[in-house]
């Protein structure tokens, strides 16, 4: 164990942002204020999905920390190792196993269930700031339901790409209400945000914290005309063989020689097995 | 079979290992003393305790050490330690007027009650590289002065009593505090003033010198600087009194600024301020000047569109850790978010060249 208190922050720290958590919960994608304390590792690296995973966790938790799916990316293993440290709870790398998992950038493949909760880390929590810079806009422009700027993006990708030309972090209306960001999964992940789990969203930067509560509608923007449509590489797994997962590509050798294998890291071994 | 080079436990131990070797440098010269740091980098050291908001030398100095000199590194040991402290209560407004002054110059008069004192300045040096610094000489104790310690009335009290100065509105509610809530938008000067005291010296610098280039000019004089210690106390509700608990060194800067009136106000001279712990005179001064660019508001003054002039620019993106964190994160794997922009982009190239075909 350690000089500091349970999982690092100290008690009225995690009250405040556990607050924020229901309350997000309680607004589906609605984005929450909360007093972002500033953690051992740098903004950017994480610090808001940590604060969410502090705030939840409990001494029985078994958690789980990946980083573009894999659980042996160094960020994630210096995640995990911080909480084996600060609160002393078990970890995993299975999917199945864990009772939280802290993910960047991807959702695990496995099926969550109900008595899990996922933490996202969000880098941008504003779905409309790269159309709006100013946060006084925003804030309004969520509080009079005017996503209209967006859907005019969304078409104008259309009429000059000839399809919707966002890969990542694919804005989807929450709960029939909030637009909100689901943080830079890729856009094949998106389906698997109706699930379940608990999931939460830190944005430690920018100081906010939401929530999907299980089953919570969760609809991708797009139009009649132009369904949304999960993609993915064109490939099978060199490893497991898996053709419906999401996978990274990677250059073999100095000819440019390419292949595929699971992005996440878990589901791949558990097929090997 | 090939597999992906991921890191693991091993590298991220192997890297910290090497880390602090690196930092130890060549082991046949003698280690840094965090006192040796404290007392002949001290500007670097109070860099560190402004802009990451504790006063305390001994500390700030390890973190330089332990930060190799990267000062915003330091800065950012600084904050994560600070986050963890608990916040016991708030202070009663320091008197900058009762100041101890080892420098206080004034730009916009002459000849002022108590003199100039230029202190320990490198105003008037000049820049030569010193070799024999190199060399290890040491320069003769100067003689300073033994004089008593002299407070002296600050200069904007000399021109407010002409009523030449903008009054700034008093009042004794407890400052807002952005540690501890989340930064929200519009901010009020109280708030504005705590952000932009912890806020970057080079970002405030850049923008300072924009208004004097044009960018919503301000026609700053620096009325008063002013370096030196002051008490700071405590009220104890169990007492009825306050007590001092601490002394710290404080820079403050309070500008005199024309303005010829508008719509709000009559013609006056306004005031910027900028009040940095430790000695940090460039920060101060590039303060004060934004301060006073970001008052165009409660002046009724016209915006122009400056960078400086938007609280929202300027407040969201003055904090050094919070930039260089986003910034170097981009350092961090991003293949997932990558893959998904290379299959896009081949489809989109795919489509276009099914249309072009089909031209043909």
């Amino acid at each position: 164990m350690s000089d500091y208190n349970f999982a690092y922050l100290d008690e009225p720290t995690k009250k405040m942002i556990r607050r924020a958590i229901l309350k997000g919960l309680a607004v589906p994608g609605y984005q929450v204020p909360f007093a972002s304390r500033e953690m051992p590792m740098p903004y950017g690296w994480g610090t808001g999905g940590v604060q969410v995973t502090a705030a939840c966790l409990t001494p029985e938790d078994t958690l789980k920390v990946i980083d573009q799916g894999a659980d042996d990316t160094t960020n994630a293993v210096s995640i995990r190792s911080f909480f084996a440290k600060v609160a002393g709870v078990a970890t995993t790398t299975r999917t199945r196993e864990a009772s939280l998992i802290q993910t960047r950038h991807r959702i695990p493949e496995t099926p969550l269930r109900s008595d899990q909760i996922l933490v996202y880390q969000v880098p941008i929590p504003e779905p409309l700031r790269f159309l709006e810079p100013r946060e006084t806009e925003t804030r309004r422009m969520h509080a009079l339901e005017e996503y209209g700027l967006m859907h005019v993006k969304l078409y104008e990708d259309i009429a000059r790409h000839g399809a919707i030309a966002t890969s990542y972090a694919y804005p989807a209306l929450v709960n029939g209400r909030h637009v909100f960001d689901p943080s830079p999964i890729p856009r094949f992940d998106n389906p698997k945000l109706e699930s379940p789990a608990i999931q939460l969203f830190g944005a430690g930067r920018e100081q906010r914290i939401y929530a999907l509560p299980p089953f919570t509608r969760v609809q991708s923007l797009d139009f009649e005309d132009h369904p949304f449509e999960a993609s993915k590489a064109d490939g099978a797994c060199a490893l497991c063989g898996a053709t419906q997962t999401y996978l990274d590509e990677i250059v073999a050798d100095d000819q440019g020689t390419r292949r595929f294998q699971c992005s996440d890291t878990d589901y791949c071994m558990e097929r090997r097995a | 079979m090939y597999v992906a080079a991921k890191g693991g436990e091993e590298a991220i131990a192997a890297a910290h290992e090497w880390l602090a070797e690196a930092r130890r440098g060549d082991r046949s010269l003698p280690a840094l003393t965090t006192a040796q740091i404290a007392e002949q980098l001290s500007l670097a050291v109070a860099r560190v305790m402004s802009e990451g908001s504790l006063y305390d030398t001994e500390l700030a100095a390890l973190a330089v050490k332990q930060a190799r000199g990267d000062l915003i590194e330091a800065i950012f040991l600084i904050r994560a330690y600070r986050t963890t402290l608990p916040r016991l209560g708030s202070s009663r407004p320091i008197d900058t007027g009762a100041m101890i002054c080892e420098r206080r110059v004034s730009a916009t008069f002459k000849d002022i009650p108590g003199g100039q004192v230029l202190g320990p300045t490198f105003d008037y040096t000049h820049r030569l590289v010193d070799f024999a610094l190199a060399a290890g000489d040491e320069t003769a104790a100067a003689r300073i002065a033994e004089t008593a310690p002299l407070t002296r009335a600050r200069v904007s009290e000399h021109l407010g009593r002409e009523g030449l100065l903008r009054d700034e509105p008093r009042h004794d509610d407890t400052p807002p505090d952005l540690t501890r809530a989340p930064l929200e938008l519009p901010a009020e000067r109280p708030l504005r003033l705590q952000a932009l005291a912890r806020a970057d010296e080079g970002f405030l610098l850049g923008l300072a010198y924009s208004t004097q280039r044009g960018y919503g000019r301000t026609h700053a004089f620096v009325g008063e600087l002013r370096i030196g210690a002051v008490d700071v106390a405590v009220e104890i509700p169990e007492l009825g009194f306050a007590i001092d608990f601490a002394e710290i060194v404080v820079t403050e800067c309070e500008t005199v600024n024309q303005f010829t009136g508008s719509r709000k106000e009559p013609a006056q001279f306004t005031r910027g301020y900028g009040l940095v712990m430790g000695r940090c005179e460039r920060k101060s001064i590039s303060m004060s000047l934004v301060d006073r660019a970001l008052q165009w508001q409660e002046l009724g003054e016209d915006n122009v569109g400056a960078p400086a002039q938007d609280a929202e620019f300027v407040l969201m993106h003055g904090d050094n850790i919070q930039a260089t964190g986003f910034l170097e994160h981009i350092k961090l794997p991003h293949y997932v978010d990558f893959q998904a922009e290379l299959e896009l982009i081949r489809r989109l190239r795919r489509d276009a060249d099914e249309i072009r075909e089909a031209a043909e």
